[in-house]
């Protein structure tokens, strides 16, 4: 009895850590602005006293925010849709379609994992501006599409699938993409959700490379968007908090709606979250 | 339906590993043909071989007349039923089902008459919405059949079908099988590793072994007349007795030796093989003698004493192990019906019939391979 109170005031503990500026973000937001730096020093920071949605109507009248929401979104979920699609066939024919070479490049998957962005950015800055690509689209999805960690997601679910169904499938007359499209692919769900959560995740945090590659406000995403508005005067941190709250609520959303999938996934693929 | 025929098809994996050598067999139009031998003999990997799954990395595969080792899987009219059933899991039977026929776009009214007879044939009424999941094993080996049935192809693959069902529903199924292909009279090669499987469902027997065939023929004839040890020892439950003989006389007569005691051989095997056999006279070679061909108290023209060291009641008949009284390293088993009750120490005078005995020469091939022809 005593064990267990003392693991879940343990476990109350760590989740009110992390839990704790997320309700300081979002009672902050809801306050009128002197307050919430004068409330900070004190548990008064998760009390919503004198509560309204005045920050939220600052945002939104500052900057364009719905453009920012529409850029993040739209980035996102290229980036997510191209990738499901590249990475999974890419990992489909690491495991199962013999070719030449096919070893050594798969080798370098892994390595490729290990490299952050921050190693290859500038180079890879330096193609884009060639290529004429600074402040598009383009620019912020095309580079991620392709993925290292989700090529070698989908290769060990791929692994894992029984041949015979593949197998099955091309003695009833299904070629290669068919028995890619319509039996691999239906009996891969887990795998399919886990890489598109993940992917959502970190595309929808993305900071470093579109401060790089953009400056105009109609590219922009949110996170540098967020980052623009921060040192847009007035220093406002009201607004500051319910900008933050306005960009987090899209994704903590997603998640909520998807969470059943992302553990479902994250157990089958044996890849912790 | 078609003849389907390997003519010296070998298969070497990338890895090196040998699993098929100079393969020759010919599967006529309608037969079901039993690919049977331990596992790693061969067997699955000539059954993937010709469903196209693997290419050969010699010789020929023809069904009909054409040589298809370029023909892919999906162009060579042949359906397979996977050992583990391999049924779509994210589609309905009925799913399952069409999805070959949709494969080879058939008009809707077609792809449904075709689901209809192949329900009604497999008694699949009530079954088509569920998913393989909600079925029972029976049910899904059921469906994997209509599935295969549907297409009506040139020719039925199966490997292993019965092993993931328990007892009961194997010989029930297996009974279901036989009685399928004889009514659609499609060529069927069937792989197992049971030989009562191959025994009761074969029309011929090929019996295979370390990447060779070893045997093919009726399975009574492979049974009777095995063509090598090998065979001799794989097909029969237990297999056949195995021993030490010396042969000794001419082609007019001649006795067979087990330690002192001498049995003459018949003289219908003498007709047959007189010259043969004379010619391994003082040669050690083996004899060999199924557990029915012993029988208990002189019934036969021999005699031996059998001290019993271990026995296997099975309701209808015992097993009796006992050591070969002239090389007793050599365990030999005895059929005896449960009339004659035995104990574990006891000893007992066994008769055998001689008309059944077999000789392996020392390389193991049969010195009478009469079945070796179909």
């Amino acid at each position: 009895m005593m064990g267990r109170l003392l693991s879940y005031g343990g476990l109350a503990l760590a989740a009110s850590l992390f839990l704790a500026p997320i309700a300081f973000m979002i009672v902050g937001s809801l306050k009128p602005d002197e307050r919430v730096l004068l409330d900070a020093g004190s548990m008064a920071a998760f009390v919503p006293e004198g509560a309204s949605l005045q920050n939220y109507r600052d945002v939104l009248a500052r900057v364009p925010f719905a453009r920012y929401l529409l850029n993040s979104a739209l980035i996102s979920s290229m980036i997510v849709a191209g990738g499901l699609a590249v990475n999974s066939l890419a990992g489909y024919a690491f495991s199962r379609i013999r070719w030449r070479g096919r070893d050594p490049l798969f080798a370098l998957v892994p390595a490729i994992m290990v490299i952050p962005l921050e190693a290859i950015a500038v180079p890879l800055f330096y193609q884009v501006t060639l290529f004429g690509w600074r402040d598009t689209y383009v620019v912020q999805i095309l580079p991620f599409v392709a993925n290292a960690f989700s090529i070698y997601l989908f290769y060990t679910f791929f692994l894992g699938l029984p041949r015979e169904l593949e197998e099955a499938a091309r003695m009833d007359g299904a070629g290669a993409l068919r028995t890619f499209l319509w039996v691999v692919v239906p009996n891969s769900r887990p795998v399919f959700t886990t890489a598109a959560i993940l992917t959502f995740l970190t595309q929808w945090g993305a900071f470093l490379w579109p401060l790089m590659v953009t400056s105009a406000e109609r590219v922009r995403p949110l996170p540098l968007a967020v980052s623009t508005f921060y040192s847009l005067p007035p220093l406002q941190w009201g607004d500051i908090f319910a900008f933050g709250v306005m960009m987090v609520a899209p994704i903590l959303g997603v998640f909520l709606v998807f969470q059943r999938w992302f553990v479902r996934g994250v157990v089958t693929t044996g890849i912790k979250g | 339906m078609a003849r389907v025929s390997f003519s010296k098809v070998s298969k070497i994996y990338p890895d090196g590993t040998r699993a098929l050598t100079d393969f020759d067999l010919q599967v006529e139009d309608g037969e079901l043909m039993v690919l049977v031998g331990p596992s790693g003999c061969g067997k699955s990997t000539a059954l993937r071989l010709l469903a196209g799954l693997d290419a050969p990395s010699t010789g020929e595969i023809r069904i009909e007349e054409d040589c298809v080792n370029a023909v892919p899987a999906q162009a060579r009219n042949i359906a397979m039923v996977f050992q583990n059933y391999a049924l779509y899991p994210h589609m309905s039977v009925r799913s399952n089902l069409a999805f070959p026929l949709k494969m080879m776009k058939l008009s809707r009214a077609e792809i449904a008459r075709r689901i209809a007879a192949a329900t009604a044939l497999l008694e699949l009424d009530g079954l088509l919405e569920r998913k393989p999941a909600q079925l029972s094993g029976g049910q899904r080996q059921r469906v994997a059949m209509g599935r295969a049935i549907v297409r009506e192809p040139s020719a039925f693959l199966m490997d292993e079908p019965l092993s993931n069902l328990d007892a009961r529903l194997r010989v029930q199924i297996r009974a279901e099988i036989a009685a399928l292909q004889r009514r659609v009279g499609t060529t069927t090669l069937y792989v197992t590793h049971d030989q009562v499987e191959a025994m009761s469902l074969g029309h011929r027997v090929a019996v295979m072994g370390a990447g060779r065939l070893q045997q093919v023929g009726r399975p009574q004839a492979v049974y009777d007349r095995p063509a090598n040890s090998f065979v001799a020892g794989f097909i029969g439950s237990p297999g056949m007795n195995l021993f030490p003989v010396r042969l000794r006389g001419d082609g007019t007569k001649i006795e067979m030796l087990l330690g002192e005691t001498a049995v003459k051989l018949p003289s219908t095997l003498l007709a047959a093989l007189g010259p043969v056999l004379a010619s391994q006279a003082d040669k050690p070679i083996t004899g060999g003698l199924r557990p029915e061909a012993f029988r208990v108290e002189g019934q036969g023209t021999a005699l031996i004493e059998a001290t019993i060291s271990a026995i296997e009641a099975l309701g209808h008949e015992s097993l009796t192990y006992f050591p070969a009284p002239w090389a007793p390293e050599h365990i030999l088993a005895a059929r005896i019906g449960t009339r004659y009750p035995v104990r574990v120490g006891e000893t007992i005078r066994l008769g055998l019939d001689p008309r059944e005995l077999n000789f392996f020469d020392r390389a193991g091939d049969a010195i009478c391979p009469a079945s070796t022809t179909t």
